[in-house]
């Protein structure tokens, strides 16, 4: 058995009454990829900042390669032979890769030597690990695949060999994660230590050699990898039984409700996103559209919902008509029964500055139920929003408090009650559990399934493709901005990631 | 030939006139390129203004001036620090502040120190930074053209002049070259990386304030102790602005801001020569319509034909580590 590379002992961090970190210890054995798993706000990217120097903790001892250390400061942690990949990338985004990579461990004062240095330096890295960058390339002008590259690169380029990544797949395509893996297994067999911060548990069964749990800003459990499941890690993750796969019966589809003829969309660039698609969506169904990122899906979303004009096309609600040259505004089209939620909730979703009972009824302020003559009808506001909170378990349950402070998963819960309550006939859902944990996915999927069931019309946009499996009627699949296939949802991942991929249907079909 | 004169007298005062812009404007690019926006640099400008007249007044020496001058333009520069940086603050505000206490103040002791209504006393040849004349001047001045150009727009200037021209590919020089530079850029566009690499944001953005303060002074002495032979009150004039608009239009980029200078100071000098003269086919030009220009010319330009001017990303924005 290889020697402990990472020793914790009773870490305590709090930040003002919130208790971030209690009492965690964990044990990372060198050479392993080890798995550190929980929903969003359990502790893990507090537990690894402090280990990276970012934060210092309250209580708790640590030991790097079996000595007891003290890590005050990343450069300290850099010391210790420690690199991190953020979640957020951690660069400046109009230096070359080369800048990015030698920033804070230049050497000397003056660039030109060091620069040189650097170069040879980053070409043997790229050599030895298959992370090929061109080092004079800006980053702004790499793709997000590749900009984590350079942030491994500059970890490795500081003598890193403990690797943590926080959440690295989050923004990936799946071809990038599955190239990330690669490099990470790699560097395993370099002998790198890797912590990979994740709450998808899909990758941590795919490749951690052990598993450790937290929940609630404490260490709950860790397993190696071989010897546990996916539903014994969720069930340590949220602390009851969850149900990973969706229940749901027969759809029983009616009238088409939401109609899309030849719609055309192009950004402001002239690039068209959306290219000539139609599709129908009936009531009492679910209609997913699969995809890569990227592939047209958002634009699509924007102007279905009005956001967003469209070229030519025609969008039809319900029988009538939908104006798409920019008159037809969200507010008439909610008013028309058309309730969306938008795929970014921070920016076109909520106002996060806000409190809870605001963003609980924005959008449908014009609505006599919350006025008051003229004014808004604060009390009926606050209880409307306190119903909305009983009924969808938004915690903490308090409709004063600023919608910054709850949860991804709660942030999303208070969309989605502003939405499904309306009683829309036409349901549009943009990448409704991104960046959601699995408790509140479980929660949010039952609720699509119910708005089925009750016979509306649920437009479904994820780049999650299990999520489009599990929830979908029927399946469009979109790439480069067209509908390349239609497919059941007893439909094999294989098959949609082949057309997510853009081979061509006939080809797809073999 | 007469023109030729004209003309050489006129890119001699543009360069006069542009000085105290482009060490300003330098001084402002420092602190900005950090990521700190500096609306003070007028204030501080006017501060080393009245700093190096006071002390040079009392010593007789201009160097004794501008150490003055830097010494409290650097305190003012730390204050819109320790406001913006150490208590992250709005660095708008701040520099506001600043240049009203620099308005302020500088009258206020002025008027008590030496009690000439907000001057200071008009200074000896000692107690400022005289022409220095170039060598060969004299020699080359009859040669046409070329000798013209040297001995009358090279040569004749104070040495202040002079620095301020090698400041530029100084500037350049350490922002692109130098690892302070590389920090310094790095800090501006995303604190959180330079961070993240183990280096202090606020170490980092202090010593570029500090930058802009040595800068501020160089451009406050030049006013009382070059172009002038002493303090007058508002001696600035609203030059620390129009050395932000060269800044903004020079995109942050030192050879650029030079230029912009350049141009603002020219317009300035054309004002100055045309003022009372008509022009062919316009006829009078009221002498504030030429004072506006610049200002007019940033905002067209900026708006046409330059382009986004795209600041440093995290300008203005104090860096707090995220949870």
């Amino acid at each position: 058995m290889a020697h402990t590379a990472i020793e914790l002992n009773g870490i305590s961090k709090s930040f003002g009454a919130v208790h971030a970190n209690r009492n965690i210890d964990l044990k990372i054995t060198a050479g392993t990829i080890h798995g550190i798993i929980g929903e969003n706000g359990a502790g893990k990217s507090t537990l690894m900042s402090i280990l990276y120097g970012f934060y210092q903790a309250d209580r708790g001892r640590i030991q790097v390669g079996g000595k007891p250390v003290t890590i005050n400061t990343p450069s300290a942690a850099i010391a210790l032979g420690i690199g991190m990949v953020h979640q957020h990338f951690m660069l400046v985004e109009n230096f070359t890769v080369l800048e990015n990579v030698i920033l804070g461990a230049e050497g000397e004062a003056l660039l030109n030597t060091s620069i040189a240095k650097a170069r040879s330096e980053l070409e043997r890295l790229e050599r030895d690990y298959g992370l090929e960058v061109d080092p004079d390339a800006v980053i702004e002008d790499l793709s997000v695949g590749l900009q984590q590259r350079v942030e491994i690169l500059k970890a490795l380029y500081r003598g890193a060999e403990i690797l943590i990544l926080d959440e690295p797949t989050g923004v990936l395509t799946p071809a990038e994660a599955d190239h990330l893996f690669r490099i990470l297994r790699q560097l395993k067999d370099e002998g790198k230590t890797i912590i990979l911060i994740t709450h998808k548990l899909r990758e941590i069964m795919a490749i951690t050699d052990n598993v450790s749990v937290m929940r609630q800003g404490a260490m709950v459990a860790t397993r190696k990898t071989s010897e546990t499941t996916v539903e014994e890690l969720a069930e340590l993750m949220v602390g009851r039984r969850v149900l990973l796969s969706v229940e749901k019966g027969e759809a029983k589809p009616g009238g088409v409700m939401l109609s899309v003829k030849n719609l055309t969309v192009k950004d402001s660039r002239g690039v068209t996103m959306v290219d000539n698609v139609s599709l129908d969506v009936r009531a009492g169904e679910i209609v997913g559209i699969a995809g890569v990122a990227g592939n047209g899906q958002s634009q699509l979303l924007d102007a279905v919902s009005g956001v967003q004009k469209a070229v030519s096309g025609t969008v039809t609600l319900d029988g009538v008509p939908v104006a798409l040259t920019g008159e037809a505004d969200p507010a008439d089209l909610r008013q028309r029964g058309m309730a969306h939620v938008p795929e970014d909730r921070h920016h076109v979703g909520l106002v996060l500055p806000f409190e809870e009972n605001e963003n609980a009824m924005l959008g449908y302020h014009r609505q006599a139920k919350y006025l008051n003559g003229p004014f808004l009808d604060i009390a009926a506001i606050r209880n409307d929003a306190r119903e909305k909170i009983e009924k969808y378990d938004i915690r903490p349950a308090d409709c004063r408090l600023k919608t910054a402070n709850f949860s991804g998963g709660n942030q999303q819960k208070i969309v989605l009650a502003r939405e499904m309550e309306q009683d829309p006939k036409v349901l549009i859902v943009g990448q409704p559990t991104r960046g959601v944990d699995v408790g509140a996915i479980e929660f949010i999927h039952k609720r699509l399934i119910d708005m089925r069931d009750q016979g509306k019309a649920v437009l479904l946009v994820s780049v999650e493709l299990d999520e489009i499996r599990s929830l979908s009627d029927r399946i469009l699949v979109m790439f480069a901005g067209r509908i390349v296939g239609e497919r059941g949802p007893d439909a094999s991942e294989a098959e949609l990631g082949l057309l997510m991929a853009g081979v061509e249907e006939k080809e797809a079909a073999e | 030939m007469d023109f030729f004169h004209t003309l050489i007298l006129l890119l001699d005062s543009t360069v006069r006139l542009s000085v105290p812009l482009l060490l300003a404007a330098l001084a402002g690019l420092y602190s900005e390129r950090s990521g700190v926006f500096d609306i003070g640099l007028e204030g501080k400008m006017l501060a080393g203004a009245f700093a190096a007249g006071a002390a040079a007044a009392v010593t007789g020496s201009a160097w004794a001036g501008l150490g003055a001058a830097m010494l409290i333009s650097i305190f003012l520069a730390l204050v819109h620090g320790f406001a913006s940086i150490t208590h992250r603050g709005n660095q708008i505000v701040s520099g506001v502040a600043i240049n009203f206490i620099a308005a302020g103040s500088t009258i206020i002791l002025g008027q008590a120190w030496f009690r000439q209504g907000g001057r200071t006393p008009s200074l000896s040849a000692g107690g400022r930074f005289g022409a220095i004349e170039l060598p060969f001047a004299d020699a080359v001045r009859d040669v046409p053209i070329l000798g013209e150009i040297y001995s009358e727009l090279l040569s004749g200037h104070s040495l202040l002049v002079y620095a301020a021209f090698l400041l530029v590919p100084f500037t350049w020089w350490v922002l692109f070259r130098t690892r302070f530079g590389l920090r310094l850029r790095a800090v501006g566009e995303n604190p959180a990386a330079v961070d993240t690499a183990g280096i202090s944001v606020s170490w980092l953005r202090y010593r570029a304030v500090i930058c802009t303060g040595i800068l501020t002074g160089m451009a406050g002495s030049y006013l009382s102790l070059a172009q002038n032979a002493g303090f007058v009150k508002d001696m600035t004039a609203g030059r620390g602005f129009i050395a932000l608009a060269a800044l903004i239009f020079a995109k942050w980029k030192p050879v650029p801001v030079m230029f912009a200078c350049l141009l603002f100071g020219f317009l300035d000098a054309f004002a100055i020569r045309v003022q009372g003269t008509p022009l062919p086919l316009i006829g009078q030009v009221p002498v504030q319509f030429m004072q506006a220009l610049p200002y007019v010319l940033t905002v067209v330009l900026l708006a046409g034909f330059i382009g986004k001017a795209i600041p440093p990303r995290a300008g203005g924005v104090p860096y707090v580590k995220e949870r």
